[in-house]
Formats: structure tokens, sequence, C-alpha cells
């Protein structure tokens, strides 16, 4: 193992309502979803009608951009609604569940990629620049695996992962294959030597220590080896790289995924065993604290909002938060801009807040104030740890100036790596929007 | 406060749409809004542009207090009353108030009248910049200044310093200092001279209340153009460096004392508003150059000889220090760039003020000329970062 990252800037956001280190069982949802706006950039092909048949791997629909990438059904069932929006776009594809679980059979043993494309597991391995599903015609330089999750109430990886040992081995063996460069594990510093990582041969392991953003996998990557432009790297979740070694291993495939519900909104904080694309409800019904309150799926700086009845968990995430709505006016000497604070949640030294380093807080939905054009600057360094200018980049992407966005660094960046500026920003300027965006223009005119 | 909220809400429903933008400015002036946010992160942070701007004009209120007293005080030594400086403060501070609030009050009217019509016209409620320009304003005032001048100022600045560019935030130049040199241009005998820094000067000089032999000058007025040593010595006796410290001297309402200024930087810096690397840059700027003088003054130049820090001390350069070149949007961006921006800034100033005798006080003039070159010198910084990026490209392509 190398030298340990050290990495200064950055932020560890304290919130109410991380989980318990319990895991609870929860029945079978019985309805599922497969949502094509989990894959940004993703034009879907549908392969089945309404009320088509499925069982556990079947392919439901496949990427119009890579006829190679298909995306199976997480459950056996039947087919039940195809969703769709304005122009027809597919919002949802929803599938009612079996009592009995049927599985479509895959052959193992032959190229990795070519089973991991049919076996719809594919998509668990994404790629920087554009932060979308790795282009399987390509060959990455390197793939990176975050050990671990910094963000507010994450899951604890170390926890999840304990006794699986032998599916990571065997997940970062098949990822092996699909690069000549090195697979980078990063852990945190203090799992260093006895974490699940320790053990692992193959991959070059790495360990970091500081704030968040320091576990993702774009600060990692920034600090190991930087995308230059015509550059690609693969990135892929620590618990998904378990779950493709246990494909491999078993060759049967197993959507079940242990998450962590947290949030301060949350009567039980705890982890729940259940199946990655399923409605939420059977693990919230009755978990809810009160009912203005948002349900996130993955955690509060990039997750997305679902319905609490109706909602279904992401294709990648992992983690459930549930947090108040901040829909009431403050007044503004009591809750609002001109208070005390001492409750409000600020990395600024304008509240008291800041100055209690273990404090943990209730935060709502609110903005806490309206949208500004820039003003103040130096606030995103802070919690930017990076050799980019955060500021500028976004000023390049507003401006439309792409000679600009690919000489500050967009081709390294991930909507993500911008959660920080984000919550920061007393402009209240919509950070992650901008780079999506601005990566939709990359791809549009530079790739 | 339900019967409050009754009310903006009631106003939604009474006022034209096209109005709205006005009820909401003093709608979320009483009320942080109700808005959750819609994208990306779904919590955010505590601090909004609205507290940021109060905090610096808590920041500047012991100079505008400070300012109220100093303005009686010397009003009333000019006529030999109350030489003391505890003595009947309420009388001071009284005839101080008289004398700044209109100002205050001239300058806030105009700029958010502008500032109104523009966010009728664009749709938005109020941008909170103006708050901390509306009291700049009156800070870097003489306080002589005719009220008319300060309006016209006030809104050529608003209009052509700030929203020709697209309002807060998109400005190029400081707008308080847009304002200011708008009337120092455009009226310099209401900004230069002997008849603008004493309250009531005029007034006094008619009915013969005035001192025998006041004159009125500043420190910064008299300075250039002494060629003896007794003269030199002499204004250094009447301005001596405790007086510029405490401020109980002539010049611009909120500009004199540097512990009043002291105590806003201070509040500034551990709010974390003001950035410590313009003003730190921003002093050395000038206290370099004060020294060069120093090095390379003629014998007969006396005001290159001036202590450093008693040369800063004087006029505006502490208070440009705290409260100008400091202003986040006309500033650099970059951490490295502000180092070299407030560097010219102090620089300039203080090139400005001693070796032009046409310009007694060259604060503004440096700080707004940095301003200009604020743009550049982030080019610069963030093409550093650029050519980083590069090289580590062109290493990796030299590899392969």
């Amino acid at each position: 193992m190398g030298k340990t990252i050290r990495v200064r800037k950055g932020l560890d956001i304290k919130i109410k309502g991380p989980a318990e280190k319990k895991i609870h069982d929860t029945t079978i949802a019985n309805i599922f979803a497969l949502k094509p706006e989990d894959f940004p950039g993703l034009t879907p092909k549908l392969l089945l009608k309404e009320g088509a048949k499925v069982k556990v791997g079947t392919e439901i629909f496949y990427s119009k951009a890579n006829e190679s990438i298909r995306f199976v059904s997480p459950v056996s069932g039947t087919l039940k609604e195809i969703v769709r929006g304005a122009k027809r776009k597919i919002l949802a594809i929803t599938i009612e569940a079996d009592t009995e679980m049927t599985y479509e059979s895959f052959d193992t043993s032959g190229d990795v990629k070519e089973v991991l494309l049919k076996s719809g597991l594919w998509p668990l391995i994404k790629q920087r620049p554009l932060d979308k599903i790795a282009n399987p015609n390509e060959e990455p330089k390197a793939i990176f695996i975050s050990g671990f999750d910094s963000h507010p109430l994450a899951p604890d990886y170390e926890f999840l992962l304990r006794g699986k040992e032998k599916e990571l081995q065997k997940g970062i063996e098949a990822l092996k294959t699909l690069t000549k460069g090195k697979v980078n594990v990063t852990v945190e510093h203090a799992n260093a030597s006895a974490g699940v990582f320790a053990k692992v041969r193959g991959a070059e392991i790495h360990s970091i220590t500081g704030k968040h953003p320091i576990g993702n996998v774009g600060t990692q990557i920034h600090h190991i080896d930087p995308i230059n432009k015509g550059e690609t790297v693969w990135t892929v979740n620590a618990l998904d790289v378990a779950r493709i070694g246990k494909f491999f291993e078993e060759g049967k495939l197993d959507f079940s995924k242990t998450i962590a519900v947290t949030g301060s909104e949350v009567a039980r904080p705890a982890y729940y065993n259940v199946q990655s694309c399923a409605n939420v409800s059977n693990v919230l019904d009755g978990n809810i604290e009160s009912h203005n309150s948002r349900v996130i799926s993955g955690n509060v700086l990039t997750g997305k909002t679902i319905d609490r009845k109706d909602g279904y968990l992401g294709f990648y995430d992992n983690q459930i938060t549930i947090i108040p709505e901040g829909d009431e006016h403050k007044f503004f000497l009591t809750k609002g801009w001109l208070s005390l604070g001492l409750n409000k949640l600020s990395a600024n030294r304008v509240y008291p807040s800041s100055l209690f380093k273990n404090k943990v807080f209730d935060v709502d939905t609110n903005t806490n104030g309206e949208e500004r054009a820039f003003v103040i600057s130096g606030e995103y360094d802070k919690v930017f740890p990076w050799d980019i200018m955060p500021v500028q980049l976004l000023k390049s992407i507003l401006t439309n100036d792409i000679d600009g966005m690919e000489n500050l660094g967009i081709y390294e960046v991930a909507p993500e790596d911008f959660a920080l500026c984000e919550f920061v920003c007393s402009a209240k300027i919509n950070s992650q929007k901008i780079v999506r965006e601005g990566l939709g223009v990359i791809e549009k005119e530079c790739m | 406060m339900k019967f409050l909220r009754d009310f903006f809400d009631n106003q939604y429903k009474v006022v034209k749409h096209k109005f709205h933008p006005i009820v909401e400015s003093f709608d979320t002036i009483h009320f942080t809004p109700n808005i959750v946010t819609k994208s990306g992160a779904h919590i955010r942070d505590g601090a909004d542009l609205k507290r940021i701007m109060m905090f610096v004009i808590i920041a500047m209120i012991p100079c505008l207090l400070f300012g109220m007293w100093n303005v009686g005080h010397q009003h009333y030594i000019a006529q030999g009353l109350y030489p003391e400086l505890g003595e009947s403060f309420w009388y001071k501070f009284g005839y101080g108030a008289l004398k700044v609030v209109p100002i205050v009050a001239v300058s806030y009217i105009a700029g958010l009248t502008v500032e109104f019509i523009f966010g009728v016209i664009k749709g938005h409620s109020l941008h909170e910049g103006f708050l901390v320009s509306g009291m700049l304003i009156p800070l870097i005032m003489p306080v002589e200044v005719p009220l008319w001048q300060v309006a016209v100022a006030t809104i050529f600045a608003v209009v052509i310093g700030k929203e020709v560019f697209g309002g807060t935030g998109m400005n190029i130049l400081n707008v308080a200092l847009t304002a200011r040199a708008f009337i120092f241009f455009a009226h310099p005998n209401s900004m230069i001279g002997d008849k603008v820094w004493l309250g009531g000067m005029e007034n006094m000089k008619a009915t013969g209340e005035m001192i025998d032999g006041y004159s009125g000058a500043t420190a910064l007025g008299q300075l250039p153009s002494i060629d003896t040593q007794a003269a030199y010595d002499q204004v250094l006796a009447n301005n001596t460096i405790w007086d510029t410290i405490s401020g109980v001297e002539l010049g611009c309402i909120g500009e004199t004392s540097v512990i009043a200024i002291g105590l806003g930087a201070i509040f500034l810096l551990l709010t974390g508003i003001g950035s410590w690397r313009i003003m730190l840059s921003f002093f050395l700027g000038g206290l370099s150059l004060a020294y060069l003088f120093n090095v390379f003054a003629p014998e007969d130049n006396f005001y290159f000889q001036m202590d450093p820090f008693h040369l800063l001390f004087l006029g505006g350069f502490m208070f440009g220090m705290v409260f100008m070149v400091t202003d986040p949007v006309s500033a650099a961006q970059t951490n490295t760039g502000k180092y070299i921006y407030g560097f010219l800034a102090g620089f300039l100033s203080i090139l400005i003020r001693v070796l032009n005798p046409a310009y007694p006080e060259g604060v503004m003039l440096g700080i707004l000329i940095a301003n200009v070159f604020a743009p550049t010198i982030d080019h610069y910084v963030v093409q550093a970062n650029i050519n980083r990026r590069k090289k580590r490209a062109l290493a990796v392509a030299k590899i392969n």
C-alpha cells in the first residue's frame, strides 16, 4: 500500500438519524420499477410489452446508443405498466412480482464483458468522463473502486461487506480482466490494515483520510491518477463489486441488497434487506415520523426524491434518507435569516453552528434563501479538494464555453463532486444540475 | 407573526402581478421564504446573501456611530467649544446625527428606488448588494456634500456601475466608489479642498463663530504642498498618529477612526466574510511603497519621509482596506489572485496619494483601478491552473 492521501478541504455534514447497526428483514415488495432516468443520458429501447412474463434476469430494454448494454428484470413476475411522460418519454417500467422467484440461467464461464452485458450487471460499471454507464467498446486506463461512502448518514461499507471478502475478491478478479491498467481500491485510513479490503489481492489499495468528499470516487481518482482529455476510467461501487463477485461465484443473479434507512424522520433508522429497484412502501410504512417529510432514494446530497407510497429504490442506491420538508415561512428574527441560528446547520461562520464541531443537526429541505448570482468568492474552494477551480468551471458551463470546460477539467468531474459546493453556496446555485448539463454538452460536441 | 404573514399573503392578491417583486422584497426581508430544494442537494447551508450582507452592515456600525460623534466634535471644537473628548457627548452626537442621517437616508432612498425599478422591469425581488453600498456611500462622503449630489451619484453608480452589467454580482467596479468617483470628477469642489470636511463651516464663518485661524484642511490636503520642516512638523502635530488611530480628526464621515474600522475588521474576519488575503496584501502593498518612499526620499520632500504607518492610518486607506477593496464582486475571485489584487490596490492607493498633488487621497482611484485589473489577474491565475492540467496530459502522452 502506498502513502496515505491526506485531504485537507471538505466538510462532514452531521445530521440526525444514523442507521443502527442492525439488519432487519422485510417481505419482498410486490412492485418493482426500472427507471431509465437513473442512468443519465440513456434512451431505452423496449424489448417487451405490458403483460409479458419475466424472470429474474430477463432482458427488458437496452440502450439505444449501445445495443449490447442490456437492462434486466430484478424480479420474476409480470410487466405491469410502461409509465410515460411528456413526448412519450419512458419514466418507469413497473413489474408486479410473483410470490416465488424464478431465474434466468447464465453461463458465467465465458468472456467477463460478455457475461456482464448479458446479465444486466454491466450498468453497475460507470465511466468518467461523462459519469454514465461505461462504454463496453472502450478500454479504460484503470478501474477505480471507493471502499467507503462518506456522504451524510451513508451506509457503513465495512459493516455491509464483512464476511463477503470472497465475493469482493471474485469481483475484483472479474473487473481486472476489463483493463490492462490497475484496479484501484481506496479505503479509509482507519480501515486500511484491518478492513474488508485488507486481504484483497490483484488490486492496488490506497488509503485516504480527511472529510467528505474523500469517499467520492472522483476525489480519489483526482488524487491517485487524474483523468486527462482522451482518457477513460471506469468506476464501480464497492457493494456492487461484491454483487458482481457473487454472480460469478454462484452463476445466479441476485438483486437483493442491504440498504441503510436513515434520517431524522425515520422511526427506526437501521439496515434493511430489500431488493434492487423495489417499491419502498413496505420498508417505510409505519417507519416515518411525520406526514410532511421528504423521502430520498440515496443521501441528502445526491439522492433523488421519491414518493413514499409509489416510490422505488434507485438502481445505484444503497440508502434511503427521510428528512422534514422545509416548506414554511420562517420569521427572520426567530428562525429565519437574521436569527441567532443555534440550530441552523451551516459551514459558514456567519452562524455559530460552525463552532460546534460535534453537534448533530436536524435539517429540513428549505433552501434558506433565494437564488442569486455568484457574489461571495472562495466558498466552494473550502470544500472542493481538487486542483480544479469550481466556480470558473461552472461559469464556463453556464456560458456554454466548450474550450473553457475542457481546459478547466470537465472530463474529471461528476455532478456528485459538486454536491458540497451546492450545499455551502450562499447564492443557492444548483451546481449539480449545471455540471450535468455541461457533461451533456460535452458528450454531444466532443465525444 | 401570523398577522404579518397574512398581511404579506394578502398583498400578493391585492397588488398587481407586475409589482410582486416589490412585495416579495419586503416579504423575504421579514420571512425566509418557503422555497424548498428541487434539484441537487436536498439540504442547503443556513447562510444566504441577506445574512452575509447584513453582517457587513453590522460591521460598519462602529464607523457610522463614531463618524456621527466626530462630525459633532469637530463642529464644536472649531468654535472653541467642548474641547474635551468626553464633554457634551449628546450635543456632539446629536449634531453629527443631524448631519449624517440625511446623507444615509438619501443614499438608501435613491439607490433602493433604482433597485426596485430594475427589480420590477426584470421581475426579481431586491438583490441584497445595495443594502451594503447604501451604507458605504455616506461613510465615504465629506460631511458637507450636497444631498442632491449624493442622490445623483448614487443613481449613477447603481445604474451605470451595476445594473447595466446585470445587477448584484455582475458589476466590475465597486458601486460605492463609483458613486464617490462620480462626485469627485463631476463636482470636485464637494470632495476636495478645505471647506467640505467640517460640518456647518459656511454658517459658522458667516456668523463669525469660528475660532481665528481655523483652516478646515485635512492632513492629506496639506501634505503635498509642504516645503519647510516647520510646516511639516505643524501638520503632524495637528494630526498625530494617535489622532489617526482614534479618528478624532477631519475626514470622510466613516473613514477617520482606525479603532472603529478595526472593530469592523475583527467582525468581518471572525465571521469569515472579509477576505484576510485581500486585507493583508492591501496593507502590505501600501506599506511597502511607503517604505520605498522613505528609502528614496529626497531631503526636501517631507511627504516621502513620513512614517509609513502614520501615512497609512491617514485618510481612507484603512477604511478602504476593510470595506472597499474586499468587496467580493469587484475583487479578484481566485485565492492567488486576491494577494496580487490587494497588493496592487494598496500600492496604487499610496502611489496616487503621495505622487499626484491633484488627488490628495488615492485610495478611491487605487481600488477602482485594481477593480479593473481584477479580471485580468484572475485570468492569469486560471490560466496557470489550465496549464498545469495541459502539462499533466502532455507528460502522460510522452510516456505512452
